[in-house]
């Protein structure tokens, strides 16, 4: 067997090239910096990394019009490192998007001045909690500047996973962004148990996904005989007899993806991680992970698997409809701001699947009309900033304790900050859909281009758990408001240094430019054009 | 022209909210008064029979077919010289109030109020769906914190419910928005603009479903039984200023919403369904008098007896008739004036008594007659005594009504015995009887109270004995709106009776 030197379009690729490059440099100065003094060039590396890669993608993609056609169809792009890679336009509008939501993580990691000098992440991880090491740990000031190169792995994992141009790369993609991701949850600094629990948990669940994800790809491989997205597209349409394998494979490959993007019924780990995480992570991942997952999916049932439309569809619809109602339902009957948090991300999995159900090809539209998938590329790129921002003034409210997330520290607080208060209910008001707001914007593109495509019963159902989920919404911005502080000690806002701030303002203008002004976002969203092959 | 007359109460709102506090009524006060001057000079430059006037048209969203387009007709004119005319007066009663310890201060209320003028104004004049949607779902939120930050204890909960009834019924509109851009979208380019919707050929089937979805939506705006079960709670927890913004401008975007898009848009559909929007109705007219007979709470009792008169005026709108189109335009304005008047005065009186219970009030016409006569005079515009102007706009329904079908007319014409009861019992068990010594040594109404209440009156008894200028006024646009649904009826002679009246 004779080896050929594997093609890599460089220039195409540099934002992947960079960010793994950043990461590996990072470990490198784990090595050779002592610990005192590693964590200002950790964050600057980081934060240099993720700048260089965003103005590479942007390069890339001002480039992009090079390779218009040149995969045939409409799309715009080339499928490069041999078929494994595909940069079109959906790719790089998601690495722009992830960049953004790394750059807001990392600030979100480097934040020390609410923990009173030290950072949000546990100063040793492997002494155990409540033991004389843990205390030692802390009292000697040292903590995980790993946390950083762990970052940029998921970030470069993340990249990755809706580029990938076969099942190969995108299984690895979906390992290179879990890994770092699980290490990271179990490393709070408070609560460490539950820390720790909730990183277990979320590994054990992920690799049984993975372990689903990779028999799917086994059997599609068994059908279509390759691999590839494209040679699986031509599979899949040419027809075979085998179709019960295919039907199986895609099954089992959705239920590695599902279970990523936290659709019921896949849904256990979420809230569960979502609070024990330190909140830096949760911040990150939610919006990260989730982008990231819904790219992959999309690649994965629009490219590999679109001529199987009809078998997946129904599928679909009972995943998001089941996705919107446990996520509303059980939210309503939360009393802790992070897991009601989780259980809104659940309910917006399905909001988001709704649109993956919508029209997709520009063909079956009239002009001007938007496909489905430019409007779940704009929902993503809502909810994430608006994740993320809700995560960020969860770390400034404070008791005692560290951050309070019981709902009854927060009664009360829109008399003590009105600013962190309003900042949060604008938040919530955007995940709920009010108008004025980018959420609004985001939901009215998906429920339309699902109800386009005829799924009125979704749509129905959608609006339903939409009114559903307004009542938690609600019911938080009346604890905050009108609601007298609680006897025995209410949160406090802290002050935060510029990291946390800053993210806070960044995400609060976003989602309130998107809702208002959505149009060049959304030009910048049809402009990234369709899949290519 | 419009723009500035939306964005002035706006920009207004957020400068009262970043000025110093001692400054906010001043300041509130004045830019309220300045929306007044330019709604005047809106309704000057407005020639009658013109159609749809001093429209400006942008691009907001080109992906979605919206645009940031404004206009007025004689529908919308109307309710935007009521708002502008409502809010100062509001300002003025509340003047003191805002401030009561326990509340969210005058700042925060100046700058809601302003902010839900400004986005109301907006719903009058939206001439885009797509707009329509996001400000009528926008004035949620200055409501809702005008309800949950100022007025009576457990105000929190009826905020909450108020909130809850309101946005499910925004996303049932949303789902019909959403429908039309799709049947938009399948018969040329989407485009959200009013102008094109009406041309839109909509399917028999479609357009009965969006029907419906518009019209939930306004009818729990409106309200309009069985959807109305907020509205009580609302009025008897929040301020009586507050109560007069929700029902007298925010209410009418319901009946607004009726002529406009469900009549307008879905002409077969809204005929199709008028033996159910009349039956509603008439349940709202009896039912909502009958209750408001027997509750305690005086702001409970204006609340239900606007839930009568929302009844009315939703029947005037569905019986499809010209008379019953510019009796329902009339009725709109009317009602606002009439219960803006009862609200405030019945505010006056709860400052002095303290409570809002009827029945542990009395005797207080004698130490403040005037605010005796004023809640007397108020109370009998809302129960259509002739001589004040909401007469004429229930007369005008009434005349509709029998001419839809004479069964209709004699249920709708019990509201004028039982709105005669709840005022009249209510002045009775208020304001005549002995004395108690509690209330003794009350004053009186002062200088601002009654200054906040006379241009009320004024207009009550002005467009009493004059109702041309509204006439000449709405008559044109529901004129269009007939013709657009392919109505013919006969002119409305109606304004020659009136004149002669």
């Amino acid at each position: 067997m004779e080896f050929v030197k594997p093609e890599l379009e460089y220039a195409e690729l540099l934002p992947l090239l960079i960010v793994f490059g950043g990461a590996c440099l990072g470990v490198a100065l784990e090595a050779i910096l002592p610990r005192g003094t590693r964590r200002l060039p950790q964050v600057g590396l980081a934060l240099v990394t993720v700048v260089a890669a965003l103005v590479a993608t942007v390069v890339v993609g001002v480039n992009l019009d090079e390779h218009a056609g040149a995969a045939g169809g409409e799309g715009r792009g080339l499928v490069g490192a041999m078929g494994s890679i595909v940069v079109d336009g959906p790719t790089v509008y998601l690495w722009g998007l992830l960049l953004v939501f790394a750059l807001g993580g990392i600030a979100l990691f480097g934040e020390q001045r609410l923990e009173g000098g030290v950072s949000a992440f546990t100063g040793q991880a492997a002494a155990l909690p409540g033991t004389e090491g843990e205390r030692e740990a802390s009292t000697r000031g040292l903590e995980h500047t790993e946390v950083y190169p762990l970052l940029l792995f998921a970030v470069f994992g993340m990249l990755l996973f809706p580029a990938s141009g076969d099942l190969l790369t995108m299984f690895v993609a979906l390992e290179v962004l879990s890994l770092p991701l699980y290490l990271l949850c179990g490393l709070a600094r408070r609560r460490r148990l539950l820390s720790q629990e909730a990183a277990m948990k979320y590994f054990l669940l992920g690799a049984f996904a993975s372990g689903f994800f990779l028999y799917g790809a086994a059997l599609v491989y068994g059908y279509a005989g390759s691999v590839s997205f494209a040679g699986i597209n031509e599979a899949v349409r040419a027809g075979s007899a085998n179709h019960g394998l295919l039907l199986a494979g895609i099954g089992l490959l959705a239920v590695g993806l599902l279970f990523k993007v936290g659709a019921a019924p896949f849904q256990a780990w979420t809230p569960d991680v979502y609070q024990g995480a330190p909140t830096a992570v949760t911040a990150f991942m939610a919006a990260g992970t989730k982008v990231a997952a819904f790219g992959a999916l999309l690649r994965l049932l629009y490219v590999a698997f679109g001529g199987e439309r009809w078998s997946w569809q129904p599928m679909l619809w009972v995943i998001a409809i089941a996705s919107m109602l446990l996520g509303a339902i059980l939210a309503i009957v939360q009393n802790d701001v992070k897991r009601m948090l989780a259980y809104s991300s659940v309910a917006h999995t399905g909001f988001i699947l709704v649109g993956v159900l919508g029209v997709q090809s520009a063909g079956e539209l009239a002009d001007g009309q938007y496909t489905s998938l430019e409007g779940v590329l704009f929902y993503l790129t809502t909810y994430g900033f608006a994740m993320i921002g809700a995560f960020a003034i969860v770390t400034l409210v404070r008791d005692a304790g560290g951050e309070a997330t019981a709902y009854d520290r927060w009664a009360g607080l829109g008399r003590t900050s009105p600013l962190v208060a309003g900042a949060f209910a604008f938040f919530l008001l955007s995940m709920a859909g009010i108008p004025l707001t980018a959420g609004f914007i985001g939901k009215w593109a998906v429920f339309t281009s699902a109800l386009s495509a005829g799924a009125w019963p979704v749509v129905l159902v959608a609006i339903a758990c939409s009114i559903l989920a307004i009542t938690f919404y609600v019911r938080h911005i009346r604890l905050m408001f009108f609601t007298e502080p609680s006897q025995d000690g209410a949160g406090v806002v802290t002050r935060s240094s510029l990291l946390t701030s800053g993210t806070i303002v960044v995400c609060l203008a976003a989602t309130l430019v998107l809702g208002v002004v959505p149009g060049p976002v959304l030009d910048l969203v049809t402009g990234a054009g369709d899949f290519i092959r | 022209m419009l723009s500035l007359l939306i964005w002035l109460p706006i920009a207004g709102a957020l400068a009262v909210a970043f000025l110093p506090r001692n400054l906010s009524k001043t300041v509130g006060l004045g830019v309220a008064l300045a929306t007044l001057v330019v709604g005047v000079v809106v309704a000057a430059s407005y020639e009658l029979d013109g159609g749809r006037q001093l429209t400006e048209e942008h691009e907001w969203i080109e992906a979605f077919g919206v645009h940031y387009a404004l206009g007025v007709d004689g529908l919308g004119l109307l309710l935007v010289l009521l708002t502008v005319l409502l809010v100062p007066l509001v300002l003025g009663a509340e003047w003191f109030k805002a401030d009561a310890p326990g509340s969210a201060g005058a700042r925060a209320f100046v700058a809601w109020t302003l902010a839900l003028e400004g986005l109301s104004l907006a719903v009058f004049c939206a001439t885009d769906v797509f707009l329509f949607y996001v400000v009528f779902e926008a004035t949620l939120i200055p409501a809702y914190f005008l309800v949950g930050g100022f007025g009576r204890d457990g105000r929190g909960a009826a905020a909450l419910k108020f909130l809850m009834f309101q946005l499910a019924g925004g996303l049932v509109l949303l789902a019909s928005v959403i429908g039309l851009y799709v049947v938009s979208a399948q018969q040329g380019e989407p485009s959200y603009l009013l102008s094109d919707l009406e041309k839109l050929d909509i399917g028999t089937e479609a357009g009965r479903w969006l029907f419906f979805g518009f019209f939930i939506a306004f009818a729990v705006k409106a309200p309009l039984f069985p959807l109305h079960t907020w509205l009580a709670d609302t009025t008897e927890k929040a301020t009586p200023g507050t109560g007069v913004l929700l029902v007298c401008i925010l209410d009418k975007i319901g009946t607004f919403g009726m002529m406009r898009f469900c009549l307008g848009i879905f002409p077969e559909a809204s005929q199709w369904a008028t033996p159910l929007v009349i039956t509603l109705a008439l349940i709202s007219v009896v039912y909502g008098a009958l209750v408001a007979i027997g509750q305690d709470d005086i702001f409970r009792l204006i609340g239900l007896t606007s839930l009568s008169h929302f009844g009315l005026i939703t029947l005037g709108v569905f019986t499809m008739s010209s008379q019953g189109g510019t009796g329902a335009i009339l009725y709109m304005v009317n009602h606002g004036l009439g219960t803006a008047a009862l609200f405030l005065v019945a505010g006056y009186l709860y400052d002095r008594s303290g409570t809002a219970s009827i029945r542990e009030m009395r005797g207080v016409e004698k130490v403040a007659p005037v605010l005796a006569g004023l809640l007397l005079v108020a109370g009998l515009a809302t129960l259509g005594l002739p001589g004040l102007s909401p007469f004429i706009s229930e007369f005008l329904v009434f005349v509709a009504a029998f001419d839809y079908g004479w069964w209709v007319g004699a249920i709708a014409v019990t509201a004028v015995v039982l709105s005669a009861i709840y005022v009249l019992w209510m002045y009775q068990r208020t304001m005549t009887g002995p004395t108690p010594p509690a209330i003794e040594g009350t004053r009186d109404l002062g200088v601002r109270e009654l200054a906040a209440v006379a241009p009320l009156m004024v207009a009550l008894v002005f467009f009493g004995f004059y109702p041309a200028p509204l006439l000449d006024v709405s008559n044109p646009m529901v004129g269009d709106l007939m013709q657009q649904m392919g109505i013919h009826d006969d002119e409305p002679t109606v304004v020659q009776t009136e004149e002669a009246h």
